[in-house]
């Protein structure tokens, strides 16, 4: 394959897209934006065809250059790829959703106002990539924030809307306060190390805290500064105690941003989580404490999430707890990062992806029907069997995967997680992980249920555009395919490193 | 391709056909017949070891391949699936609702057991079985009767967790190769055996034990499956009672016995208190039974705990024995579901106090249902008599031969051996409420089933009769294939 393309081009072009779609929401004469949005699926689609032609790092770079901070990798690259598509699909969300919106913002025109509805989620695609190839804190918090202050945007977008006000509000203290943490954690590290690139942190650590360095002595500074880390992150991810923020955020945001933030947001945190807990877990003066807080969160995010998510009878509500469930699930697979490293890593990417292409489609599905039978309880869900069998089938598809049926993306995830977690002996996370299971069957097959057992309230038929057809019908193929054929991911996962990462 | 690979695709893809529109009864019975004339024509072109091999790397580097291949037994599994498949399809009475959902689901849990039969790889293996999994919860809550919501939750949940232990299991059994021998492949696994340390087999054991016996409904782990089966529509109830739960005994003769030889010594004990409470306890659960589809239920629950008697054994006749019951008693179970199906339709109760003298109005089901309650109980002439003989023979002799001393696998033979007894008693009263005497007032109109019920009752009869007159047609299948897995 030629490489061409240095691979922060990538970045460069999402973030001139975003400035363009800002200029032409400033001047451009015609009410209706949804056009835009189009070009940037586009677009963006197309950056996803451009990302396998990109060129690998200097060998050795010159000190003081951009690989100081800026890392590729083939595990960065995937996470890229990912924010793409990611982004991609919530733009057609957002097209599909864009009558709903009209109705909480100001303005008389239809579309009028929409356009930043599109451009922010650009921008936080931008702040997703810039995070995957984050190798240096200063970078992971920037591009922490550059994602983060998108969403205190788009949260709030319904201007009109109480709940998404409500929601707004929640997020913005919530999150900013959990920035707080996370600088606070970073100026201990850096306070020890003197460092914020992470292999230097890493490298200084080891050989401060091994016998006779000069750190030692010091291992509560270092365990204080990374509970603060582990904490801000915890917010991101999403795990228990850290999670009250979630099920109101995830139900009063407008719908496409819910799935934006149920996925982006937790793949930033997990990637983060990954490249810091590499750091930690490295300094064996601190690793049994941090694998036991990680346990420990493990089975409160499960038991949590699990558990909250069986009494619910609004659809997004629900996904917002099991949402806390598959942190609980990734964090098995973190706290067996030690043990099983390989494993681990590559169990954490698959999940994200298969939980993408299943709660991508599993919210796509949701906006269609919730907008045409006006609300997204699940007995606006029943008959839908009837009312529209494609829709119904895709949905279901999202249900086994997400309930880790085989043959499904979710079923492999689970599969991974659970194969590592047993390398790593961590046998208290597997019992809760099947207890989590069973609970997670009660609660997804609820909709499932009332798709096809209960008879409809509404009879009129759920019509679908081509373009929300097209992505469902894709993203239901999906699925099948991460589930019986993982080959082609895995590949990208286990290649070899387009070049290590500099300064090894 | 080969042959295995259109049996296991056909009911699949006709699945699929029917979802999006096709004649949903004809294509149904085509794809059952033609699984059948399929399975035929394998087993007769079978000529020993594994054949009919398929494969596709899905990932290479975990040693996970999408790998077919068939053994005799697993074509003996295959010939249950596909003469139970053509017998539900056919007695399926006319369906008001959602009519190609229904054949859709009914096909699915078919091509799902026949893809886990033909599978060599292990995750394969796993994951077909599952693909019954929400079809059955469609059949149970959309077509079912009675308590169905509940009953369809229950074996729903049952099974997931029950399937996710076995993940556990598998997943421990893989990782306890050590790196570079890992690998999917049953065949490889077997053949590399001596690699799993002895020390680990029996925390491997437990898991797969408590897995598969979640889906066998092994004591105490039964309680989802007599609910389940009252509820169900008929095809549901033989389908699942008749093959799907087979999946996990399959699976314990497949991996359990001849991977992990050391770990089923450590739990061997704990089996047979167990396998003892299926067959005596749950025998005097299924007597106190009032309801015909509740007893069938229950009498299904308790003949797993003979199979389990033969799993237990570990040597070659044992385990045969065991196979052919799991054939004798798919049918048997499935022709008596489907003849309790027809009563459902006909009666507005199955308490065996609302029925009576049935055979007088319908000949034709008192001979059936009396041949089909005479396998049941392991009576010669049927496949389930010559394979409960082997079973307790091998039983038996797995324990120290020459002494006075019996031990612990010879006081559960002779334990299980009351099970027949037991099996006579309800069986025979249960048959004797419902068939005999003079017909109640509720009974007056009853008439014998149509043909499509009668023929496939026929068909189930006939394989069983075949399977007990002359056992070696089977057993040719069988024997070398259980001799080649124990490494007899």
């Amino acid at each position: 394959m030629q490489q061409i393309i240095p691979a922060i081009t990538l970045e460069i072009a999402v973030l001139i897209l975003g400035l363009l779609m800002l200029f032409a929401e400033a001047f451009s004469k015609t009410a209706d934006r949804s056009h835009m949005a189009r070009y940037a699926i586009a677009v963006l689609l197309a950056l996803i065809g451009f990302s396998f032609f990109t060129t690998p790092p200097p060998a050795n770079p010159a000190p003081g250059s951009m690989w100081d901070f800026y890392a590729v990798d083939a595990t960065a690259m995937f996470f890229k790829r990912i924010a793409l598509a990611t982004t991609a699909i919530v733009l057609v969300m957002a097209l599909e959703y864009r009558s709903v919106l009209s109705k909480f913002i100001p303005g008389t025109e239809e579309g009028r106002g929409t356009g930043e509805f599109y451009s922010l989620p650009v921008f936080i695609c931008a702040g997703l990539m810039f995070m995957a190839s984050a190798v240096d804190f200063i970078l992971i918090f920037v591009a922490l924030e550059l994602v983060t202050i998108g969403f205190y945007v788009l949260v709030a977008y319904m201007r009109k809307h109480a709940q998404s006000l409500e929601a707004g509000v929640k997020y913005l203290i919530l999150g900013a306060l959990s920035t707080g943490f996370l600088v606070y954690g970073i100026t201990w590290i850096f306070g020890l190390s003197g460092h914020t690139h992470l292999d230097k942190v890493r490298a200084t650590l080891v050989a401060g805290f091994a016998a006779g360095g000069p750190l030692v002595g010091n291992e509560h500074a270092l365990l204080f500064g990374i509970m603060l880390v582990l904490i801000a992150l915890g917010f991101k991810i999403a795990a228990a105690p850290f999670q009250l923020w979630v099920p109101d955020v995830y139900q009063g945001a407008p719908t496409p941003v819910t799935a934006f933030l149920s996925v982006g947001s937790k793949a930033a945190g997990f990637i983060v989580l990954v490249r810091v807990l590499e750091v930690f877990l490295a300094v064996p003066a601190v690793r049994g404490k941090v694998i036991a807080v990680l346990v420990l969160l493990a089975i409160l995010t499960l038991l949590y999430g699990n558990l909250t998510a069986m009494p619910q009878d609004n659809l997004k509500r629900l996904f917002a707890y099991s949402s806390i469930a598959h942190a609980g699930y990734l964090l098995i697979a973190c706290a067996a990062l030690s043990a099983d490293p390989f494993g681990a890593k590559e169990a954490i990417s698959f999940y994200l992806a298969g939980y993408l292409v299943m709660t991508l489609l599993s919210f796509l599905v949701l906006i269609t029907v919730a907008r045409q039978s006006r609300g997204d309880d699940i007995r606006h869900f029943a008959g839908l069997g009837k009312r529209n069998p494609f829709l119904a089938f895709a949905m279901t598809v999202a249900i086994a995967s997400l309930a880790g049926i085989p043959l499904t993306a979710g079923f492999l995830g689970k599969f991974l997680v659970f194969k590592s977690a047993v390398a790593a002996g961590q046998y208290a996370l597997i019992a809760v992980g099947i207890l989590g299971v069973g609970a997670g069957f009660y609660y997804y097959i609820k909709v499932i249920a009332a798709m096809y057992w209960d008879e409809p309230t509404d009879k009129t038929e759920i019509t679908v555009g081509p373009l929300t057809r097209l992505f469902v019908g894709g993203l239901v193929a999906l699925v099948f395919v991460l589930g019986i054929w993982p080959a082609p991911i895995l590949n990208q996962l286990s290649e070899r490193p387009i070049s290590a990462v500099a300064h090894k | 391709m080969t042959v295995l690979n259109f049996i296991v695709l056909l009911p699949i893809l006709n699945a699929i056909a029917i979802a999006c529109g096709a004649p949903a009864r004809k294509s149904a019975l085509l794809s059952a017949w033609t699984q059948l004339a399929l399975t035929i024509v394998a087993m007769v072109g079978y000529r020993g070891g594994f054949a009919y091999g398929s494969t596709w790397a899905v990932a290479p580097e975990w040693g996970l391949n999408l790998t077919f291949g068939v053994d005799g037994l697993a074509l003996v599994m295959l010939l249950l699936t596909a003469i139970v498949t053509v017998a539900a399809v056919w007695v399926t009475p006319k369906i008001e609702k959602r009519e190609n959902l229904f054949y859709a689901c009914v096909l699915l849990i078919s091509g799902g057991a026949a893809g886990a039969f033909a599978s060599v790889d292990m995750f394969f293996f796993y994951a077909f079985h599952e693909l019954a999994l929400i079809p059955t919860f469609l059949l149970i809550g959309i077509w079912g009767q009675g308590e169905r919501q509940v009953a369809a939750w229950k074996i729903t949940i049952y099974l997931a967790v029950g399937s996710m232990i076995l993940l556990v299991g598998l997943a421990k059994l893989y990782l306890a190769f050590p790196e570079g021998a890992r690998t999917f492949d049953m065949i490889e696994m077997t053949k590399a055996r001596h690699l799993i340390p002895a020390a680990e087999q029996g925390g491997i054991y437990i898991w797969l034990l408590v897995g598969f016996g979640v889906l066998i409904s092994l004591f105490p782990f039964h309680s989802w499956a007599a609910p389940a089966y009252a509820a169900a529509p008929t095809p549901a109830a033989m389908l699942h009672a008749g093959v799907l739960k087979k999946f996990g005994l399959y699976g314990l003769i497949r991996i359990a016995v001849p991977m992990l030889p050391e770990g089923a010594k450590v739990w061997m004990n704990l089996l047979l208190v167990l396998l003892v409470a299926n067959i005596l306890y749950i025998g005097l659960v299924t007597i106190a039974q009032k309801k015909l589809d509740w007893m069938l239920g229950y009498s299904s629950v308790m003949h797993m705990g003979y199979i389990f008697l033969g799993i237990a054994a570990g040597n070659a006749i044992g385990i045969t024995g065991a196979s052919l019951l799991m054939l004798g008693h798919g049918l048997s179970i499935a022709a008596l579901f489907a003849m309790c199906g027809y009563l459902r339709q006909t009666s507005p109760s199955l308490a065996f106090t609302s029925l009576g003298g049935i055979a007088k109005k319908a000949p034709f089901l008192g001979y059936a249902f009396g041949m089909a309650a005479f396998a049941s109980i392991g009576l010669p002439g049927f496949a389930n008599f010559a394979s409960e003989a082997m079973v307790f023979f091998g039983a038996f002799k797995a324990g120290p031969a020459a002494t006075l001393d019996f031990s612990s696998i010879q006081i559960a033979t002779v334990c299980g051996l009351w099970g027949v007894v037991i099996s006579a008693v309800y069986m025979l009263r249960a048959y004797r409420q419902i068939f005999q005497g003079e017909p109640q007032a509720n009974v007056a109109t009853f008439k014998d089933p149509a043909c499509s019920v009668k023929w496939s009752v026929i068909l189930l009869l006939a394989a069983l009769m075949v399977g007990g007159l002359w056992p070696k047609s089977m057993l040719n299948f069988i024997q070398p294939s259980v001799e080649a897995l124990i490494g007899k």
